[in-house]
């Protein structure tokens, strides 16, 4: 295997798909996914990450383009040969089989020997800790415990790539969370590359290697967890991941790699990060992170601006402080609760933001 | 209640008993191997209890005598009314055996005083040995009956095999239109299942009866199949009134309750199932051999017992399409009740069809596990 395929494991290129001929659900999607990588689609729904995972898995054909995997084109290729593995939203356990037969149909379509189906069912259920539970139908397991089995049955035959379409969406916040770091520690154990879809941000900022945004049919930002959050290159990235403070305006002058925005209601001109703007005169939307504001300082004389406090809402680590500036009174800063945080609601209070950490991007309508 | 009442019946003979009871009395005494006939007593009872009974009584007790021998309604009504005249006259015999021979010669016959003793106690299974053909010689010992009137037991074979029939072939119609009405989108299921459940809303006998019009031999199938030159004008099929009729009317009848049922399973099975076969690496066909049908079984189940236990009781269309040899039991437990009276006999017959289906239910149980049934 060269390195060129080793890159780019699984390969879309130029996929459209349209299920009526009119509509596209996913537009010019070009998407590279390394061996042992762990990429998650996230976006909303109807964002087309799940019609994008069907097409994968052979659900579903793409309208133009075509998928590669391993160096091959697989359109042609039926579902049922592409030896991928998939953890599907509500499991799709087999009602009427024990967990040990669910687990053994793969292999015995495969036409694997007795003795060894039998030591790679134990071997894929001690992996998921259900190695007491093979006679057991589905029905009779927890929520969590069928979510194990659908892992294990994704992965005993040993597929080349496993999908997994939302598979924690069914489960409670807590065993949601315990699961996420279960299957990433599976994932780091026997290095699989692994394309997971989700909606739930924080589910893909844990699990991830990258993470493809989606919205509307496109892939708005592929990216590892931390630069998505860091530096998002548009709104929409801004907005679905994590909390920001959103401030429209209009670029007054540009110089090197920062711009000068005035903002609506002439409440005053900020100096941002030039990310993803036209020119001088038009319109951005800039964003900034909570924990990115800091109170009560000048700081270097930098976007220093008065505010008035709202709301404050006490979270033990930190405190939430809800304020209206400039015009915007849904702008939060989150406040480390070092025991200095002395202001009350109504309050009026001075902050400030590095450049560095304000962002304009494309203006939102 | 109903149900009870029917075992009742079919057992029940104490009608008679009320009617000839001294007469049954001395007769019981009479010992057949010392003397050829009963003694003057039994003569005696028997003539004074047909002076005295009631004519209505009397009437309804000789249709049963008559179920275990032919003969005795003529006997005992021509007597009855000898012995009206010599009772108006104020006659008294001195020989009451002697009389009575004298009346009808029969009398003298012993095989008419030897049926009697399948009347004298209170409970007979006399009607289910009819039900299956069988009666009593004159020693009491069950033989069959004559050829000409051995009738039941071709008829419960005949039943069993048109059920089993009507509930193969509904399994495999039913099976691909309940398939399609889980899996089409919404408004092709809906109007599909307007067409499963249009037969509802229409009368039975309508629809037996546009059965006829079908498949008569100048019917509408006939026909098309002659205009097509499939067949000849003179080599028509006939499938009508004969048991192929039988069969495809009860099947197009029935099969709606063995869609419903396979539906409401189906419906539930999730799509992603045949996915996740097809995903496992299971061909389309394996994956609906190893994952899709098992998960049907409830629904086939409950289906066929459904449609098995109508069919084996059905009697309205097998009546009207069947003609002579597509009848059914449950036509000859019609004929019974409505015709011949013979409620005992019908009860009988119920019984048993009662008795058969208990022991496919246990079969079914066994075999597929009660709980395993799903109707909805």
């Amino acid at each position: 295997m060269n390195s060129e395929s080793e890159k780019s494991f699984v390969k879309f290129e130029k996929i459209d798909k349209s299920y009526d001929g009119e509509v596209l659900v996913v537009k010019n999607l070009n998407l590279d996914i390394a061996k042992g990588e762990f990429v998650t689609m996230l976006g909303p729904s109807g964002s087309g990450k799940t019609t994008t995972l069907m097409m994968l898995a052979g659900f579903e054909t793409p309208t133009n383009g075509e998928i590669f995997l391993d160096g091959m084109p697989i359109s042609k290729i039926p579902p049922y040969e592409r030896e991928i593995g998939m953890v599907f939203q509500n499991y799709a356990l087999f009602p009427h089989m024990t967990v040990q037969e669910n687990l053994a149909f793969p292999l015995e379509v495969r036409k694997l020997s007795k003795g060894e189906t039998k030591e790679k069912v134990q071997k894929a259920l001690d992996m998921v800790e259900l190695g007491d539970f093979g006679t057991r139908f589905p029905a009779q397991l927890s929520g969590g415990q069928q979510q194990r089995v659908a892992l294990a049955r994704a992965l005993v035959f040993e597929p080349r790539l496993v999908l997994m379409d939302e598979p924690l969406g069914a489960l409670d916040k807590n065993l949601r969370e315990q699961m996420q770091y279960e299957i990433k520690h599976i994932h780091d154990r026997i290095g699989i590359t692994v394309v997971y879809v989700t909606h739930d941000q924080s589910e893909a900022l844990t699990m991830s290697n990258r993470i493809a945004v989606f919205n509307d049919g496109v892939v708005q930002q592929l990216s590892t967890p931390d630069i998505l959050y860091e530096k998002p290159e548009n709104s929409f990235v801004a907005q679905f991941i994590g909390e920001n403070n959103r401030m429209s305006g209009t670029i007054k002058s540009m110089e090197n790699n920062y711009c000068s925005v005035e903002l609506e209601n002439g409440a005053g001109t900020v100096k941002a990060l030039k990310v993803n703007v036209g020119g001088v005169g038009e319109k951005t939307q800039l964003s900034v992170r909570p924990e990115r504001v800091s109170l009560g300082s000048d700081g270097n004389g930098e976007n220093v601006f008065t505010g008035k406090v709202e709301e404050l809402i006490y979270l033990g680590d930190h405190i939430r402080v809800r304020l209206d500036v400039c015009g915007n009174n849904e702008f939060i800063v989150k406040v480390p609760n070092e025991g200095s945080f002395n202001y009350n609601e109504g309050d009026s209070i001075k902050l400030n933001w590095n450049p560095d950490d304000i962002r304009a991007l494309d203006p939102v309508n | 209640m109903p149900i009870g009442d029917m075992l009742l019946r079919s057992v029940d003979d104490s009608q008679i008993n009320t009617v000839f009871p001294r007469t049954f009395e001395e007769y019981n005494k009479w010992n057949r191997d010392v003397d050829e006939l009963p003694p003057e007593e039994v003569y005696r009872t028997l003539f004074e209890e047909l002076a005295t009974g009631e004519k209505i009584q009397i009437g309804r007790a000789l249709t049963r005598m008559n179920y275990s021998k032919s003969g005795w309604k003529s006997l005992i009504k021509k007597t009855s009314r000898e012995i009206k005249k010599m009772t108006k006259k104020g006659i008294v015999p001195e020989s009451y055996k002697e009389t009575l021979i004298e009346i009808n010669k029969d009398w003298g016959d012993p095989t008419f005083w030897y049926s009697m003793a399948q009347m004298v106690n209170k409970q007979t299974p006399i009607y289910y040995w009819n039900a299956i053909d069988r009666t009593y010689d004159q020693n009491q010992k069950v033989i069959m009956q004559d050829e000409k009137r051995r009738i039941y037991v071709q008829t419960w074979f005949k039943t069993l095999k048109v059920s089993v029939y009507v509930t193969f072939f509904c399994l495999i119609l039913g099976f691909p239109v309940a398939h399609l009405l889980a899996n089409l989108p919404l408004r092709y299921s809906n109007l599909l299942m307007i067409f499963v459940l249009l037969p509802f809303w229409t009368s039975l006998l309508v629809r037996t009866t546009a059965w006829i019009v079908m498949l008569q031999q100048k019917g509408v199938i006939n026909g098309v199949l002659v205009w097509l030159g499939i067949l000849s004008d003179d080599g028509r099929l006939q499938m009508v009134y004969n048991e192929t009729g039988t069969l495809i009317a009860m099947t197009q009848i029935l099969l709606p309750f063995m869609i419903l049922p396979l539906y409401s399973v189906m419906k539930v099975i999730p799509k992603s199932h045949m996915r996740a076969a097809q995903n496992l690496g299971a061909k389309p066909a394996l994956a609906f051999w190893k994952v899709y049908l098992p998960q049907t079984i409830p629904g086939m189940s409950a289906g066929g017992l459904l449609v098995f236990v109508l069919a084996i009781g059905y009697f309205i269309t097998p009546e009207l399409v069947g003609g002579k040899d597509g009848k059914l039991i449950g036509s000859w437990i019609a004929f019974h009740l409505k015709t011949t009276l013979n409620w005992g006999l019908c009860a009988a017959l119920g019984a048993i069809l009662l008795a058969v289906m208990l022991v496919f239910y246990w079969l079914y149980n066994k075999i597929v596990g009660i709980d395993n049934i799903k109707l909805g």
